[in-house]
């Protein structure tokens, strides 16, 4: 079973249309990176998952239930944005408040603190935390009664970095605990290694959806190699423009090549053969880079029907 | 446990932390106390008088008082919710709207009956310990009466608010809108009533304007209170009219107990329409 199932959704608020037709699947102990620029649609697939909007087309399944069901709710987490709870209560005791909700255990209230670095802050009010703070105790409010599928929106707004770190290990972990996690963001530093796949949406529709190296052999974006102590530079680059890579010297004895993926490891066989170069870096085209070619693309054939995700998956 | 209970004691327990309680109650015994000796001071008498001329004196500050206060006990209840982000919080938790709402009235009922309870039972036992020969049947059925009915028509005005919580999209709307139920239903109306009666010239049937009463429930409320005793003199103005109304006051008790109801029932109507 999956924990999300999304076929042929489509959302209208009023006259404006916010999703057309979106196919989404979501496997237990996967965690998805769900990304899109503001507006794009991330937040009404939210909803519609949490059971806060009926789709106006299509269907929606959430642990093999409707999403309105009560006992979905029951092990479903959900981090909301900008959350900013109740200003008189301690850390503590809102947390003991949703946990009580959620009948989750009292025990966990303490565990959970610890677990999200808020111990010594459990007792004072929530509003004298920070940003960050607040958005570790949703955190722990998102993971009360252990759910089987959880939600992160905009997971690691207003965390350090040791902090974000600490957020991707824990994703790690409830991963392999067999949760399924929704990452739902603006392309975040860092979160490559973390997430299983990652879907990118534009205008409300879903233009790539896979693994970051389907997304990338789909994209087909250029890598860049930088190689440095090469003997003979000239000659290199003269071979490489030759073949139609884009070549350019780089530093006392350096050189950057760009070229499609197809070419790399041809080329680095010879680079390391021949040229005896002292370092090699190879730039594979990020998720940031990816992001921005699709987006890109999204935005010069916003007419182009639907997204093609088959072709991405492949 | 039961989720209704779980927003209900959230909400006391605020209600303790925030001192709304100690305040109102605070509020209601200072002011039960000082009219029942003070109110007579007009006409030159300092001390208490009767049960019938402090209860009709309470009451009529007790109709002003109390709808402004059940309205700024709950006009946010869930604007203030949903500006916090918590509203949205809560829709995905094991709860449904109507608990979440019920919930609410739950905890703010509490507050104010609690309020209630201690501020006018302290007057009350002050009054019976401190005056001499004070009839106490009369004095404690009247008291009840009075404690019950201030109950019941905070409640009303805490649904009401809820109607407007739901509707409202800020915080500070819902609280212009606060302030314009009350200002309508505790001063307007029974102004616009008795500008019908004067402008009417008789032109209205006398049988219906009294039943125009019960659209009030501070004016239902003035006429529990008032129509219990038979001599109070206290009764003036529309209130009157209540005295032309074919009502048992079982029938009162029950018209605001709709009011409740009713209110709470719009409420939960217009909460269910509202996005999340």
């Amino acid at each position: 079973m999956n924990a999300v199932e999304l076929e042929g959704v489509r959302q209208r608020y009023g006259s404006m249309n916010v999703l057309h037709g979106l196919d989404l699947q979501l496997a237990e102990g996967e965690v998805l990176g769900l990304f899109g620029h503001n507006g794009a649609g991330k937040t009404t697939t939210m909803k519609l998952i949490l059971g806060l909007l009926q789709a106006s087309e299509g269907r929606v399944s959430v642990l093999g239930q409707s999403p309105h069901d009560r006992q979905v709710h029951r092990q479903l987490g959900y981090l909301p944005e900008n959350i900013v709870f109740y200003p008189q209560l301690t850390g503590r005791e809102t947390l003991k408040h949703f946990a009580r909700l959620k009948g989750a255990p009292a025990a966990q209230v303490d565990e959970l603190l610890e677990q999200v670095g808020l111990v010594e802050a459990a007792n004072r009010r929530v509003k004298t935390y920070s940003k960050g703070m607040r958005q570790r105790l949703g955190l722990a409010q998102a993971l009360l009664g252990t759910p089987r599928l959880l939600l992160l929106d905009e997971p690691t707004v207003g965390l350090d970095p040791i902090a974000t770190l600490a957020l991707y290990r824990l994703v790690d972990h409830l991963r392999q605990q067999g949760t399924s996690i929704i990452l739902c963001s603006h392309v975040l530093p860092g979160v490559e290694a973390h997430i299983s796949r990652a879907a990118i949406l534009a205008h409300g529709r879903l233009q790539a959806i896979g693994s970051l190296d389907s997304l990338r052999d789909a994209a087909d974006l250029p890598v860049r190699l930088r190689a440095a102590g090469i003997a003979q530079r000239e000659a290199w680059l003269q071979r490489w423009r030759g073949e139609g890579h884009v070549a350019q010297p780089l530093g006392d004895a350096g050189v950057e090549v760009t070229l499609r993926r197809a070419h790399k490891l041809g080329l680095l066989r010879e680079l390391l053969a021949e040229g005896a170069p002292d370092d090699i870096e190879i730039h594979q085209p990020s998720l940031d880079d990816l992001y921005r070619y699709y987006m890109e693309r999204a935005h010069h054939a916003p007419a182009e029907k639907k997204a093609q995700p088959e072709e991405a998956m492949a | 446990m039961n989720p209704i209970w779980n927003i209900a004691r959230k909400e006391l327990s605020d209600g303790l932390r925030n001192r709304w309680i100690v305040a109102i109650g605070l509020l209601f015994a200072v002011l039960a106390v000082g009219i029942a000796w003070l109110g007579a001071a007009a006409s030159g008498q300092v001390g208490f008088t009767s049960i019938p001329a402090t209860i009709a004196s309470l009451t009529s500050l007790a109709t002003i008082l109390i709808p402004l206060i059940a309205l700024l006990l709950a006009y946010d209840a869930i604007v203030g919710e949903d500006e916090g982000g918590t509203l949205m919080l809560l829709l995905t938790y094991p709860l449904g709207r109507g608990q979440l709402l019920l919930g609410k009235f739950v905890g703010h009922g509490l507050i104010l009956a609690l309020a209630t309870l201690l501020g006018f039972g302290a007057a009350a036992l002050a009054i019976a310990v401190l005056v001499d020969g004070v009839a106490l049947d009369l004095l404690f059925r009247a008291f009840g009466r009075f404690m019950l009915s201030s109950a019941l028509l905070g409640w009303v005005f805490l649904a009401l608010a809820y109607v407007l919580s739901s509707r409202a999209s800020e915080k500070s709307r819902a609280a212009g809108l606060a302030l314009g139920v009350w200002f309508g239903f505790v001063l307007v109306f029974d102004l616009v009533l008795l500008a019908l009666l004067v402008l009417g010239e008789g032109r209205f049937s006398p049988e219906l304007l009294p039943w125009l009463l019960l659209l009030n429930p501070a004016d239902i409320y003035r006429l529990i209170n008032l129509s219990g005793f038979e001599a109070s003199g206290g009764v003036s103005g529309v209130m009157a009219l209540g005295s032309e109304l074919p009502l048992p006051s079982v029938m009162l008790w029950g018209c605001l107990m709709l009011w409740v109801g009713g209110a709470l029932l719009l409420a939960y109507a217009l909460f269910r329409r509202r996005a999340a």
